[in-house]
């Protein structure tokens, strides 16, 4: 299908991004990438008046590491995050995770700031933003604000951003030394979004977990941080009684919906799998 | 406000100067403006990768970006590569092995094959498989299609 009729304006700078916002509301769509918002238009699940195409705006699109926080601007292609050295150096969870998003010709596109905003709850950057304590950098007219991942989704492709806000970059402290990282995910096709996917990071010294964070995508309204899970984890070995208990903690943490790849039975069956080959493949 | 936009870029290499509705995509601006039907149109929500086009040396989702966003852009389409001959020997290699059937994903399939061979000149079968992950096809069952592509990536290191 087509979108139905709209203007198209390409903003210069964010002064008129927030005017153009200002002036109509609800009626106005912010268009990064276009990989998600494209579609939905085509399919005529929204259908606003005007697009305002931020991608020729100045100094939105890089990605900088001042040696302790890995900061990647909004327009930063999914391509060129995972291309990055800097981003494989800082957050190697989220250039694990790159692969799974999607497929090249939409990785040349898509942006990471689009991604985060859109809040997919099967998408792979927002859960893994929880897992890396990331920070939301949003801009208004009024100056910037910082909001925690972990505060930042509040359901289904419901965010902490407000209608007259920008979501202009995203901070990473750099992971610590000694912690480990390990992302998988079941799709039926490669890129396609995952029907489960699981992201982990933290530390087994001595065999033993401390510091774990597990996010799971695809298991709920939103990235989900499973704390019970993690809790089990923390202090204890790592061995099949351990793992056992974290995989029986999740029915505290998830609560999958029921979508197109199946019931929520099926996908809890799954987070369980894919909790024990994380843990495998963090240990390795 | 005004729904249309003047869009000027280039298109294999020939400067263009259109107005267009805001809401034309660049595949369809291609098809229908310009005439150059090799870029096809499958599903228009990302899946297919049929209408894959090339925007500035990259292949993009040619039903996911706006005409008036290649305002400024060199847009390259399969007429333009084949007529240049930069991708004879896929060509070649396609229409030996019968990695072509109908057709219909073929474009496409072109485009992103030669963007893998750029990036990566020594792809395994794997690499190749997982590059062409987001270009559908409903005839071949892809092994001609991958063979193909290893066959040229082999010979362009000989
Ligand atoms: C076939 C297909 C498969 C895909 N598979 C995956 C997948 O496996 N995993 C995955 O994560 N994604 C997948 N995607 C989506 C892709 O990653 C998108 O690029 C991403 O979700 C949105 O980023 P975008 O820059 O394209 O945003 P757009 O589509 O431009 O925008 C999406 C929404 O976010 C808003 N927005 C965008 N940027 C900003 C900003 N800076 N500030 C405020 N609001 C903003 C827009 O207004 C819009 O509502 C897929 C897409 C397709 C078509
Ligand atoms: S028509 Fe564009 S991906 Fe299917
Ligand atoms: S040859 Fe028919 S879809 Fe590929």
């Amino acid at each position: 299908m087509k979108p139905a009729p709209f203007a198209y304006v390409r903003a210069e700078n964010l002064a008129q991004v927030f005017d153009l916002l200002d002036e109509h509301g609800d009626d106005a769509r912010i268009l990064a990438g276009g990989q998600s918002l494209m579609a939905t238009l085509n399919m005529r699940l929204s259908a606003p008046e005007v697009l305002i195409d931020i991608n020729h705006i100045d100094g939105l699109s890089d990605i900088t590491n001042d040696g302790t926080t890995l900061r990647i601007g909004a327009l930063a292609r999914h391509s060129q995050v995972l291309e990055s050295a800097d981003v494989a150096k800082m957050a190697p969870l989220i250039a694990q995770a790159m692969p799974h998003v999607a497929h090249q010709a939409i990785r040349n596109r898509g942006t990471f700031g689009g991604s985060i905003a859109f809040a997919d709850p099967a998408a792979e950057l927002p859960a893994v933003s929880r897992a890396i304590d990331a920070k939301i950098l949003l801009q208004s007219r009024n100056g910037t604000r910082s909001v925690a991942a972990n505060d930042f989704y509040l359901g289904l492709f419901e965010t902490a951003m407000q209608p007259d806000e920008l979501l202009v970059g995203v901070e990473v402290p750099g992971i610590a030394d000694g912690e480990r990282t390990a992302f998988l995910e079941l799709a039926r096709r490669s890129g396609d979004y995952a029907i489960v996917g699981i992201g982990v990071q933290g530390r087994i010294d001595g065999g033993t977990f401390s510091d774990m964070r597990l996010v799971f995508l695809g298991a709920g309204d939103r990235p989900i941080l499973a704390s019970a899970a993690a809790d089990v984890l923390n202090g204890n070995p790592h061995n099949d009684e351990t793992v056992a208990a974290a995989q029986a903690a999740l029915d505290a943490d998830l609560d999958p919906m029921s979508d197109l790849n199946g019931p929520p039975e099926m996908k809890m069956h799954l987070a369980r799998v894919l909790t024990k080959r994380a843990l495998t493949a963090l240990a390795a | 406000m005004d729904q249309n936009v003047d869009i000027t870029l280039t298109v294999n290499g020939q400067p263009v100067t259109r107005r267009v509705p805001a809401r034309t995509n660049l595949v369809d601006f291609v098809r229908y403006e310009l005439e150059l039907t090799g870029s096809h149109v499958g599903c228009e929500h990302g899946v297919c990768g049929a209408c894959t086009i090339r925007v500035d040396g990259q292949i993009v989702r040619g039903c996911l970006m706006l005409a008036a966003q290649a305002d400024g852009a060199e847009v390259e389409t399969i007429e333009g590569l084949s007529e240049d001959g930069s991708i004879a020997d896929l060509q070649q290699a396609f229409h030996e092995r019968n990695a072509v059937q109908c057709g219909f994903c073929t474009p496409g399939m072109l485009l992103t094959a030669e963007e893998l061979l750029q990036k990566n000149p020594t792809p395994s079968r794997e690499d190749i498989r997982e590059f062409i992950s987001g270009n559908y096809c409903r005839c071949t069952g892809y092994q001609a299609i991958v063979d193909a592509i290893e066959r040229v990536a082999n010979e362009r290191n000989a």
